[in-house]
């Protein structure tokens, strides 16, 4: 076995995941706020906040969708090393992985059902969240602002709570979250996406 | 001890009730399956909270628990005792010290911040159960949000007694979508639902998780004309003279003579610290403990 | 002045410490030793292994020893150390037909292969207590048999030869795990089975009962009951083939009910299964009649509306744990959920009494 694939785990996993779990906590309670999340060092092209997410939350018993970029050999070994986790089609997916562009389109994700609504996908997505947007909801004492890869997908996906899918934003050490209870809007007077 | 692993669960099992929380998070007020363990304190006695608690703890927390309001019954002593022992976290009777509170049938007096959490232990998370025993109809009812059932047992109250006789577990309604059990607090707390800090609410027994999202909309079911009332006793606490605060009433003697006093301890006891005394109290020196 | 209540702390060790006093009893009387419990009270040993599912016969009678022979409470206390314990893997399905037998009898058939054997059964023992055993004696000398070697054939399997009972769906599918995944209804027969033979041995027995006097009626003969010892195989990845690990005492019973057939299967027996750890018989031949009441569905029988055809009633309330922990915490404080109610029902008195007297209330 490669020697890299048995590196970056946690160093101490009961106090890492504790750690791990509670950030991403906060930031699923309160969309639009950022947390570090670290512990983990994964291959390339995960984010450190995604390595950790994924070794926080899943194993063998969470079917997990690699997309685009991230399906490669590295990052299957680093999974199958630490983790455990089934590696699935979108379709049967618990959580995936992936850049914006790689998870689209969302329709292949489970929403959950009307008497299981928990029964859906929870998707991580890197990089880069370039729209503004507006987001009000629970977890949002009057509204709050927040960098979105777009707006559209989670307009829609807002209009189908109950069901829906949950989303984590990572970039480097830092994570955000989407739960389908927020109702994400164009700030108002903006009329283009243009840099802070 | 020392043979059990960080707050007592493997990590496996932490790891599935973390899922849980976060999908409780994202449907606030949707009870969530869960594989729960059995804990080493009997089902019944808070082996919900107790397993929410430990996903959620770090090290660096500071856990307080209250059974009543109060940090000194029995019950919250030993679960104080157990995180004490297997998760080595510092521990208060303070609420304005602790990040997260376990609880049972209270909510604190205190306003609780951004950056606490409150840990409910929850006997029977369904809300519909004593309308309806059998699970499969109350899930189904759950997914048509079809809660008709619900407000004729409210209306048949009214038309019985004159009013809603429902004075503890009142039902709520989250964000507009699932009818939800508070868990046993009195009304009197359900207001204060909506609020700053994240509410975990764990049932073992019955293998349910729900939570609800700070300043999440947490609506008391009522009717135009009868609408929801916060009552509590009509006295003022006999040892601070808190009016605003929930009251355990004692019997003090033969004659059936009655004190009441503030059902949470450390309101209570911070007020009398502060120099308010009740009818009957004395005032606490400001360094007591 | 008042004082609150305080001291939940010390008084919680001063229970214990009184606690650990009451359960040694009389120190002038000897103390119990674990093995004295495992091999002289070997029935609640078998029944803490089966409600608690876990086959260590030494932890058993400790878990006795420690409750004060309060089973349940011993049960309990398997059962909150089995959770903590690593999972290596799943063995093999043990096979009975291997079993070597203790007990064997079959009331459909006078004899078959494999014999009628009583073995070690209270069955034609006359209740009078006996008075010997008050005095510390001698042990019994016990004539010795010759061991069968061969398997012995399971009874259903000579009416399924001929067609004339159902025969069992033969599946590879990895049945689920009760203590692993939240309960789902409808659930399915592994499962229930699972909890049938963790489920408390009087819920069980009551369930099975109320079937023979009439709640949902399906006449069961006793087609086999077994006792024995049947060996454990795990596969081991690395070996590429299964070694015996151990061998568990095991009690199986099968029973012969009654079916008139439907429109679409002719006319034919059917079956119910029990299977419990150590020699436990009362329980699985309880099992075996719940189980056959709660197939209803699957045999194309009505639903009566018997408790024990109702999978959700049977499934959520035969775990002993479950119920007398949820059942004893009405003895902790409900101090707040009371005064609440105090407070409605002063309220809801007051309306009613100016309603129905305003005058005199109002003189007052």
């Amino acid at each position: 076995m490669d020697a890299e694939v048995l590196k970056g785990g946690f160093a101490d996993a009961p106090v890492d995941a504790a750690h791990a779990f509670r950030a991403a906590m906060t930031a699923m309670a309160r969309p639009g706020t950022v947390h570090t999340l670290h512990g983990a060092q994964p291959p390339a092209p995960l984010s450190v906040a995604a390595g950790t997410l994924i070794l926080t939350l899943c194993d063998p018993d969470t079917p997990l969708h690699l997309a685009g970029d991230w399906d490669r050999k590295e990052v299957r070994a680093w999974i199958a090393f630490h983790v455990g986790a089934p590696l699935v089609t979108a379709e049967a997916a618990m959580f995936a992985l992936g850049d914006w562009d790689a998870l689209a389109p969302l329709t292949r994700f489970a929403i959950g059902t009307p008497e299981y609504p928990d029964r859906s996908a929870t998707l991580i997505v890197e990089g880069a969240t370039p729209e503004r947007a507006v987001l009000r909801g629970p977890g949002i004492k009057d509204t709050v602002e927040m960098g979105l890869p777009e707006i559209a997908a989670f307009q829609l996906n807002a209009t189908l709570f109950p069901l829906g899918l949950d989303f984590f934003f990572t970039s480097g050490a830092q994570v955000a979250a989407l739960p389908r209870t927020t109702k994400v809007s164009v700030p108002s007077g903006a009329t283009s996406v243009e840099a802070a | 001890m020392s043979n059990y692993n960080f707050a007592y669960l493997d990590e496996q099992t932490k790891r599935m009730i973390r899922r849980a929380i976060l999908k409780g998070l994202a449907i606030p007020g949707y009870q969530v399956p869960f594989a729960s363990r059995e804990m080493p304190m009997p089902y019944g006695w808070g082996t919900g909270g107790v397993q929410v608690t430990a996903a959620t703890l770090t090290p660096e927390d500071t856990l307080k628990v209250i059974d009543q309001g109060a940090d000194d019954t029995t019950n919250a002593v030993s679960i104080r005792k157990f995180f004490e022992k297997t998760a080595g976290v510092a521990t208060s009777e303070e609420t304005a010290q602790a990040s997260v509170i376990q609880t049972r049938h209270r909510i604190p007096e205190e306003d609780l911040r951004e950056d606490q959490i409150l840990v409910y232990q929850v006997p029977i998370p369904e809300p519909l159960r004593f309308l309806e025993p059998s699970e499969v109809e109350t899930r189904k009812m759950h997914s048509l949000e079809e809660y008709g059932l619900m407000h004729v047992k409210l209306y048949e109250d009214i038309a019985k007694h004159g009013a809603i006789a429902t004075s503890y577990a009142y039902p709520v309604k989250v964000e507009g979508r699932y009818v939800m059990d508070p868990s046993p607090i009195p009304k009197f707390d359900n207001p204060k639902m909506e609020m700053a800090g994240i509410q975990l609410f764990g049932a073992g027994r019955e293998q349910r998780i729900y939570a609800v999202p700070p300043y999440c909309k947490v609506v008391s079911l009522d009717f135009d004309d009868y609408p929801f009332e916060a009552s509590k006793a009509d006295h003022a606490c006999d040892m601070c003279g808190a009016t605003d605060s929930y009251l355990d009433e004692v019997i003090m003697d033969d004659a059936g003579g009655r004190l009441f006093v503030c059902s949470d301890t450390d309101y209570c006891a911070g007020r009398r610290r502060a120099g308010h005394v009740g009818a009957q109290g004395v005032a606490l020196a400001e360094d007591a403990a | 002045m008042y004082v609150a209540v305080k001291g939940g702390e010390r008084a919680i060790d001063n229970a214990h410490a009184w606690l650990a006093e009451e359960r040694r009893g009389d120190p002038n009387v000897a103390d119990l030793s674990i093995a004295q419990i495992r091999e002289q009270l070997a029935l609640a040993v078998n029944r803490v292994m089966a409600e608690g599912s876990l086959y260590d016969p030494d932890l058993a009678a400790l878990a006795i020893k420690q409750a004060r022979g309060d089973l349940i409470e011993a049960i309990f206390l398997i059962r909150a150390y089995r959770t903590t314990l690593p999972r290596f893997g799943a063995t093999e399905p043990v096979e009975t037909e291997a079993m070597s037998c203790d007990r064997r009898i079959s009331a459909t058939f006078k004899d078959a292969p494999g014999g009628q054997v009583l073995g070690p059964t209270f069955d034609y023992t006359h209740r009078l207590l006996d008075f010997a055993l008050e005095a510390e004696g001698e042990s019994p000398k016990v004539a010795q048999g010759a061991a069968r070697r061969e398997p012995t054939p399971h009874i259903t399997e000579f009416l399924n030869k001929e067609g004339l009972i159902q025969t069992e769906e033969v599946s590879d599918e990895e049945p689920g795990d009760l203590t692993r995944e939240p309960l789902e209804l409808p659930s399915n027969r592994p499962l229930r089975l699972q909890a049938l033979t963790r489920g408390d041995e009087g819920f069980v027995l009551s369930m099975a009962y109320s079937t023979q006097r009439g709640y949902a009626r399906n006449h069961a003969f006793v087609g086999e009951l077994r006792i024995g010892k049947v060996a454990v195989e795990m596969e081991i990845p690395e070996l590429g083939f299964a070694i015996e690990v151990g061998e568990i005492e095991l009690t199986e019973c099968e029973t012969v009910n009654q079916f008139q057939g439907s429109k679409t299967e002719p006319p034919q027996f059917t079956r119910g299964y029990g299977l419990v750890f150590g020699q436990s018989e009362r329980k699985s031949i309880s099992m075996a009649l719940v189980d056959r009441a709660l197939r209803w569905e699957e045999l194309g029988e009505d639903n009566l509306g018997a408790p024990a055809q109702d999978e959700e009633f049977v499934l959520y309330h035969s775990d002993n744990i479950q119920a007398t922990g949820f059942l004893e915490h009405i003895k902790l404080p409900h101090y707040v959920d009371f005064q609440s109610e105090l407070e409605l029902i002063r309220k809801l008195r007051r309306e009613a009494m100016e309603t129905t007297n305003p005058v005199q209330e109002a003189a007052e």
